[in-house]
């Protein structure tokens, strides 16, 4: 090696690690089909399961005969609620400390839920069987609206009458699930009752769902010889699924191993635990062979994991030269049939109370009180930490009805109202603290980056134009800056069912200097085996190309809280770091043996470590790697390994500014998105190429819920968008063309300061669009309308502003 | 449910099998041929994961049965691979632009993105976002697709001028 003439910058960039936009290592299998999703998974003599649901939101059921079921070709059993409660598994935990029934247990509480698992030896025998089975059902009042819910006398849940006490505090009525406070209530009322100006507003962000490309699935296969049960499925979190499906069912831990292979997509849609999972892991048990559940599109639309569904009711105080002085915020939260939130347990709304956003808001009063409807349970974080979209969503919609009142600019009234650089760490009057930021530069920059000041001379002349009957189409400028709250979490306060939200890695060098790494997270689609390779290859001098991640098998890789909430780079992305710097450790001290100094005198430098002040006196990673197995080195054990389980002690808190240019033809409420731009700083950058991937995919997700995507029921509790067809999702045709940009403000917690960035542009696009469509009838007189803004609701918005003449 | 003989050529290769009539060509190639490439995702002809060749058309596997595949020369994206193994221009477009993610649409995507470009091997980006919007994802925000199927035009014509 002593003839190694490459510079350190050659060097450097051999490695491919963080910084670079290094291509894909999944790709190669993914181009020519070669992944392997859980539908692909096919074990010798495997069955089908597929669910009976319920037609009606709210009913009691009668009776089940499964007797013609059984009697269709193909079909091996049907399973109810009557086979699973001897077993204790007709009804299983939520992760929000409220229980959910597997199977309809007397009632059913939304349309759509499971009644009945029948298993048959293909899919199509296991459909035929769901027509045959014959369910009574005695239909009940139906409530789907959370605010009626709380005054009615219907009771929802008769499995919890009589409980005042729930698993979040105190329970006000029959159909109330929690009320979570955060901040000083009497202050912050004292402060609007004396501010010069208040605005107030409900602001609802609809109901809608993660719906990834592939629907939720698994295989459970009951090795009865060896006790062993093994599951494959679509986990987000497989760890915690593990210690809940020992938990649940009272299999030994050990005797279980999950395996999360190649997941479609998940967005939030594969964290929770499903009836689905339960009855497969039964079903194989029962009749020892392996069950394949996989949910069709209508199953996964009606079911599993719903998001949102927040009434935000808010008052914000400002001075009236705009200063904010306190910000009020009660939330109505509709999680359907059963409490099954994926929050972390002392966050019942979540991170809602990052609803100050990026301002300076000395006091603030949160209120949420969770409600049961007769709808679909879940209030999953659809690509997004934990509430995060909503809070955001609402200050940012606060901060422009403030702009109206004070017939002020929206893009000067958030400056001067953003937290200073200097004011890092920033603690919020809800409880966080902020760890670094810089947003008045990344306004400025976004702000010059469109032409902001240009833009708004063309709107004025748009609206002379409209007015002068030149025109039908008006123009509005979507501002946002918003502030994430991500990688949950410290152990100290985040913990999901009991445990604690850290995360983990393992790295094993081989003799020959590659390696491998194992974590306790799972890619859908983020590209952590490209991504977690680059962090490690800048941490310990081994090309990326050279090292191997693997992620999802429960038997091998380290206990990890799974991918969701932006938590994989800013949690196992610093667990990768600091298992990292334990191999450099001992390979320094390695290096120093054989270059025959003290372990100080040594340093590292890219792939090797360096005697100080003696350049060409060094020793490779690769050298060490090899050194490690067949040295004896005194008071060294050999080989070359590390483990580090991270427990964060701190959030990160990305923060973008984006910017929505739209045309809005208002006799057809047609949109035309101009221009989006999209500004993020999520702290250092690992791949620049996945972080704008990420932005473009999070931005369409944004722009889908804004504009057209919701799942909506009708007052029978009747699903009405449980296909593609109802259920909007953009085509290459109308999602917009997205620019981004950045700037670099690293986490000062973080071991490399990253912060993640999977759902910031989710997060930050919605209220860009839908602040774009306010401002296009600001000049109306449009305060607030609510999402999602398709067509017919624009065209809505136009003929009660009077605008159709 | 009595079964028929089918027959077709899947990837240049003759297959036969017996199905029901009902058994849809999605299905037939996934399992009982082992051509998971195509993927399910809503069975109603909405997102295209399940889009295959089929006599040179893009169809929708998830709702042609086998039977109507009678005969038929049908290829997926396993297919599209170059004779040596290697990826194809197209495949390694994808891959060179970031236009995949979670690699559930991407077989969908590959395959309708070869027929586009034998339909139109000169297409504007307009011709691209028209001729894919019958195929969605939910990762990449369609941009660095439709840059990867631009670039793989490019280099497909500019490789076919050469050739000239």
């Amino acid at each position: 090696m002593k003839d190694d003439v490459a510079t350190p910058e050659e060097r450097s960039a051999s490695l491919k690690g963080m910084g670079c936009s290094r291509k894909r290592v999944e790709d190669v299998r993914f181009t020519q089909g070669r992944g392997n999703y859980v539908d692909d998974i096919k074990l010798d003599g495997m069955l089908f399961g597929d669910f009976v649901r319920s037609p009606y939101a709210h009913a009691r059921v009668v009776s089940i005969d499964t007797e013609a079921a059984m009697k269709v070709p193909g079909v091996v059993a049907v399973l109810t609620a009557k086979d699973l409660e001897p077993l204790g598994l007709h009804w299983m935990p939520t992760l929000a400390g409220d229980k959910q029934m597997v199977l309809a247990d007397g009632k059913v509480l939304f349309q759509g839920q499971e009644v009945a698992y029948v298993i048959a030896k293909d899919r199509y025998a296991a459909a035929d069987g769901v027509e045959a089975v014959e369910v009574e059902y005695d239909e009940l009042p139906v409530l789907t609206d959370p605010f009626e819910a709380l005054k009615s006398d219907v009771v929802l849940r008769e499995d919890l009458a009589g409980q005042t006490e729930g698993a979040h505090g105190p329970r006000k009525h029959h159909n109330h699930i929690f009320t979570w406070e955060q901040g000083d209530k009497d202050a912050t009322e004292a402060v609007l009752a004396g501010a010069d100006v208040v605005a107030e507003e409900m602001v609802y962000y609809h109901r809608t769902h993660p719906c990834p490309l592939e629907t939720c699935g698994c295989v459970a296969s009951m090795d009865k010889v060896t006790g062993k049960l093994t599951l494959h499925g679509t986990f987000q979190a497989p760890h915690a699924i593990r210690t809940v499906v020992s938990l649940i069912s009272g299999i030994a831990e050990h005797n279980i191993r999950v395996i999360s292979p190649d997941i479609g997509g998940g967005f939030g849609n594969k964290v929770g635990a499903y009836a689905g999972y339960v009855c497969s892991v039964v079903a194989s048990i029962v009749t020892g062979k392996p069950v394949k559940w996989v949910e069709n599109r209508m199953d996964n639309l009606m079911s599993t994991a719903f998001a949102r569904d927040y009434w935000m009711q808010g008052k914000i105080a400002a001075t009236k030269e705009g200063k904010i002085t306190g910000l009020w915020c009660h939330t109505t939260a509709d999680h359907g049939g059963f409490d099954a939130c994926a929050d972390p347990t002392k966050f019942p709304a979540g991170f809602m109370n990052i609803c100050t956003g990026s301002y300076d808001i000395p006091t603030a009063y949160l209120a949420v009180d969770g409600v049961y409807t007769n709808k679909a349970p879940g209030g999953v974080a659809y690509r997004c930490s934990f509430r995060v979209t909503e809070a955001a969503y609402f200050i940012e919609r606060m901060i422009e009805v403030l702009a109206i009142k004070l017939n002020m600019d929206a893009a000067e009234l958030r400056r001067i109202n953003f937290i200073r650089k200097d004011q890092f760490p920033y603690q919020s009057a809800l409880g966080w603290e902020y760890d670094s930021g810089d947003y008045h530069t990344a306004w400025d920059k976004a702000l010059a980056a469109v032409g902001y000041v240009d833009l708004r001379k063309e709107q004025a002349q748009r609206l002379e134009d409209f007015k002068s009957g030149k025109t039908r189409k008006l123009m509005g400028i979507g501002l946002t800056h918003f502030t994430e709250i991500v990688g949950a979490g410290p152990v100290k306060n985040c913990d999901i069912l009991g445990l604690g939200m850290f995360d983990s890695c393992e790295i094993r060098i081989h003799p020959t200097g590659s390696a491998i790494a194992r974590l306790g997270t799972i890619s859908q689609g983020q590209g952590h085996a490209t991504t977690f390779a680059q962090i490690l290859a800048s941490e310990i001098g081994i090309s990326a190309d050279d090292i191997t991640i693997e992620e999802g098998d429960t038997d091998t890789a380290p206990y990890g809280l799974g991918t969701y909430g932006s938590r994989s780079t800013p949690v196992a992305g610093a667990a990768t770091a600091m298992a990292g710097r334990k191999i450099r450790a001992k390979a320094q001290m390695i290096a120093a043996y054989l270059l025959e100094v003290h372990d100080d005198d040594v340093e590292f430098d890219v792939d090797r470590f360096v005697v100080k002040g003696a350049p060409d006196r060094f020793k490779t990673m690769k050298e060490l790697a090899f050194a490690s197995y067949n040295q004896a080195i005194p008071g060294l054990e050999p080989g070359l390994e590390a483990v580090s389980y991270y427990d964060p002690p701190n959030m990160t808190y990305p923060f973008g500014a984006y910017i929505c240019v739209m045309d809005l033809d208002v006799d057809t409420g047609e949109h035309e998105i101009r221009k989006f731009y999209a500004l993020d700083d999520c702290g250092t950058r690992i791949n620049p190429m996945i972080i704008e991937g990420q932005v473009h995919g999070g931005a369409t997700e944004g722009y889908a819920i804004a504009m057209g995507q919701e799942i909506a029921y009708d007052d029978m509790g009747n699903h009405k968008t449980a296909t593609l067809m109802d259920f909007f999702l953009p085509t290459s045709w109308e999602t917009p063309t997205y620019e981004t940009d950045f700037t670099v403000t690293p986490s000062p917690h973080h071991p490399i300061g990253a912060k993640g960035v999977g759902e910031s542009p989710n997060v930050g696009s919605v209220p860009a669009f839908s602040n774009a469509v306010h401002d296009a009838f600001r000049p109306f007189g449009l305060t607030q309308s609510h999402m999602p803004h398709d067509h017919w609701r624009v065209w809505r918005i136009a003929r009660d502003l009077g605008l159709h003449g | 449910m009595s079964k028929m003989h089918v027959k077709l050529k899947v990837n240049g290769d003759e297959v036969e099998g017996l199905a029901e009539p009902r058994t849809l060509l999605i299905h037939f190639l996934r399992e009982n041929l082992k051509v998971t490439g195509p993927h399910v995702g809503c069975e109603t002809s909405h997102c295209g994961a399940c889009t295959v060749d089929m006599d040179g058309k893009s169809v929708k596997s998830c709702t042609v049965f086998v039977a109507q595949a009678q005969g038929a020369d049908v290829t997926t994206v396993e297919g599209l691979v170059n004779p040596d193994g290697s990826l194809s221009v197209l495949q390694e477009m994808f891959r060179e632009h970031h236009g995949l993610q979670c690699g559930f649409c991407t077989p969908g995507m590959i395959t309708r993105a070869h027929r586009l470009l034998q339909e139109n091997p000169t297409p504007t980006e307009e011709d691209v976002r028209f001729g894919m919007a019958g195929n969605l994802c939910r990762c990449t925000g369609y941009q660095n697709i439709v840059k990867a199927i631009l670039a793989a035009a490019e280099i497909n014509n500019a490789q076919k001028e050469a050739a000239e």
